[in-house]
């Protein structure tokens, strides 16, 4: 049985085996080694939750702790990139992006174009994203539509151990700037994971389970959620075709036409706040390109557009559940909810 | 003196954990005799029927259709002779009560395929078994060491049976020096030598076919007896397109249509085979080792190898699918050896006729 690790030590083990293939790739963030300026913590942090521990000792002078600047060290990271290294920089929240939006919206984004191709910026941004630690507003977000709003950026959110390893590399080879989104509660969950160096394509879709009946399309951590959902959606006789899109930029928009041409229904999971989404944009393609296929109204499953709240109760009311993609997929099939 | 059997839910592979019940074959109340299909299961990477381990009147059937319940699970009560209503109340009772579903965990996980370094190459093989001859199992191209997921464990009742992952496929290293058949004839050999076994029987499929033809080949003196599944090295025939359509998948949708080629029945390829046919491709190194076999093995739709003269070396045997759409049937023709061609089925004959293969291959071995 192949070998199973945490989503954490994946991404530990993509870097590990990239860093040692490639002697251009390097790590810059704060506290990725062991908290700048304090002697004698080396390796004491390894990140905020030590994804990147261990390497500082493996890697000498290529774990790079950053001062608490990020404007600073994200610059300094897409300006190597540029250079011919292949910086892979850590945004410990990607709630941060405001501190450096101009290094990766004005110039990491733009190089290729704006210098008629010649140019490549292989930067790899490693950030956390997503709500449910119970770390309020400015440390919750999700803002993988903000990301893929972008022309020139490349962005992933892997929901598994298997793809998180395999889309790390992939992003770590790719001469585009990649925004590398990773969901704080899947840090721990545990899969099976090649040991030896494999790359996951981007605008690969992956479907995690066939169904006739209606197509649930997400990524990253409502993956989960819409899995459990359809599992429970099949013990009343409806099958749900779940696809995980992996990367949300690019779109694996034939994956999502094909499957919705199949079912004739299609629900959107988005841990999102909803205007200008995921989930928006998924349903307006699917309404343009396969409408005469669809037997019913298109439904979405989304955060509401407030912040993410301080409060437990109502965190838990924000993040969206199986329940209610449960209740979505009822509404647009037309049946009544299981009581 | 009457006998109450317990039917479980077998375990198919390493990482098999649970099973739906697609369809009960067999009626309760039913005499069904060792070695019958009783029901189907269904697993996320395959379905099969389960064999009755023992003869008997199927008494109780305890699975419903549909449902879905772990490896060792309770299926079917069994008896052999008398026994009333109130005895096999008892003994459901009683297994329900002691079982607990995947043991603990790793104890309960058996045997499993070790990795040795061989001239500075991974090599994974599967040892189960023992006594008698060691029978040795060698994959087709693009396969590994699951592709006799329904064989080993039932031809490991007789003899040490081993499995390999040859180089470039499953969880061996992928790197190939030349990337032709001997380099994976002479690895055979290698892995041999480190068990230290003199004697072998060898049974391939397909590329693993011209693999066993090539090392009886170059090792006479190592072959008992060749069993040649669906096998390469026998014709001039082979399905170009198929290996060139397999080798350049890279997506789900390119690859569906060339795994479907091989079954009989294109319903085995699921969504689970798939992914792990492409978790497989993605691997580092095995791109370029597929396309250095491929181009080792055939020009187009020729092969590249005549082996014929070797098969009358030693016994052999040679089974095909009558609908192989790999590797025609008709390449058994004329072929100094016992013939077994199955009607109806494809290229992954091991696997869709895994019943009738291991019968006849168990008693060709037992005479030999």
């Amino acid at each position: 049985m192949a070998r199973k690790i945490s989503y954490q030590q994946a991404i530990n083990e993509a870097l590990a085996q990239e860093m040692r293939r490639d002697s251009s790739v390097f790590i810059i963030g704060e506290d990725v080694a062991g908290g700048a300026g304090a002697p004698g913590e080396e390796d004491a942090w390894g990140g905020v939750l030590g994804v990147t521990k261990g390497l500082y000792k493996q890697f000498p002078g290529r774990v790079l702790d950053a001062p608490l600047s990020e404007i600073g060290y994200v610059g300094a990271a897409v300006g190597a990139a540029t250079q011919g290294l292949r910086p892979v920089c850590e945004l410990m929240f990607v709630d941060f992006a405001g501190c450096c939006l101009d290094q990766i919206l004005n110039q990491a984004a733009k190089f290729r174009y704006m210098f008629g191709g010649k140019a490549v910026t292989p930067l790899v941004m490693r950030t956390m994203v997503g709500a449910g630690l119970r770390a309020a507003a400015q440390h919750s977000q999700m803002l993988t539509s903000l990301w893929t709003h972008i022309p020139g950026l490349k962005v992933v959110c892997p929901s598994s151990p298997y793809d998180a390893k395999g889309l790390l590399i992939q992003a770590i080879r790719d001469n585009d700037p990649v925004i590398f989104c990773e969901h704080k509660l899947l840090y721990s969950m545990q899969g099976e994971v090649p040991e030896e160096l494999y790359t996951v394509p981007f605008g690969e879709a992956n479907y995690l389970r066939d169904g006739d009946d209606i197509t649930l399309v997400t990524y990253g951590r409502m993956v989960h959620l819409a899995m459990e959902a359809a599992a429970n959606l099949a013990r009343q006789g409806i099958d749900c075709e779940v696809l995980d899109l992996r990367t949300t930029s690019p779109l694996d928009e034939d994956s999502i036409l094909e499957s919705v041409e199949k079912t004739g229904r299609l629900v959107v999971i988005d841990e999102a706040n909803p205007r200008c989404s995921m989930a928006t944009d998924i349903s307006a393609l699917v309404a343009q390109k396969a409408f005469a296929a669809l037997k019913g109204p298109i439904e979405m499953v989304t955060a509401p557009h407030t912040p993410v709240p301080f409060s437990d109760a109502l965190e838990d009311l924000y993040i969206p559940t199986a329940a209610k993609i449960e209740a979505a997929v009822h509404k647009v099939i037309g049946a009544r909810s299981a009581a | 003196m009457s006998q109450i059997h317990t039917l479980t839910m077998p375990k198919w592979g390493l990482s098999m954990t649970e099973g739906r019940i697609d369809t009960w074959l067999k009626r309760e109340g039913e005499q069904i005799n060792k070695g019958d299909e009783v029901l189907d299961v269904e697993t996320d990477k395959i379905s099969s029927s389960v064999e009755a381990p023992f003869s008997g009147v199927l008494r109780r059937l305890i699975a419903q259709p549909d449902e879905t319940l772990p490896v060792g699970a309770l299926l079917a009560v069994v008896v052999e002779g008398e026994a009333d209503e109130a005895e096999i109340d008892a003994v459901v009772q009683r297994f329900q009560a002691e079982f607990v579903p995947g043991g603990d965990g790793e104890q309960d996980s058996g045997p499993a395929p070790q990795k040795i370094d061989l001239g500075g190459r991974t090599l994974r093989y599967f040892d189960l078994g023992e006594g008698g001859t060691p029978l040795l199992l060698v994959h087709g191209f693009g396969g590994d060491l699951n592709n006799w997921l329904f064989n080993h464990q039932a031809l490991a009742a007789e003899r040490r049976v081993i499995a390999l992952d040859l180089p470039g496929h499953g969880e061996s290293g992928k790197a190939l020096q030349r990337g032709d058949l001997d380099e994976l004839s002479q690895t055979v050999i290698a892995l041999l030598d480190h068990l230290d076994i003199q004697h072998a029987h060898l049974a391939g499929h397909s590329m693993g076919g011209a693999v066993s033809l090539n090392l009886a080949r170059l090792a006479p003196q190592r072959v008992r007896t060749l069993t040649l599944i669906a096998s390469a090295g026998l014709g001039r025939e082979i399905n170009g397109d198929y290996l060139q359509g397999f080798v350049d998948a890279s997506n789900r949708n390119a690859l569906k249509p060339q795994l479907t080629q091989l079954f009989s029945d294109p319903g085995l390829v699921t969504r689970q085979m798939l992914e792990d046919m492409l978790k497989f491709k993605r691997l580092e190194g095995v791109d370029s080792a597929l396309r250095q076999l491929a181009a080792a093995l055939a020009d187009g739709g020729v092969q590249r190898h005549d082996l014929r003269a070797v098969v009358a070396q030693q016994p052999s045997l040679v089974i095909w699918g009558a609908a192989d759409a790999i590797i025609p049937a008709s390449h058994a023709e004329g072929l100094p050896a016992e013939v077994e061609i199955l009607p109806g089925q494809g290229h992954m004959v091991q696997m869709e006729a895994a019943e009738r293969i291991n019968q006849r291959l168990a008693a060709f071995l037992a005479s030999h």
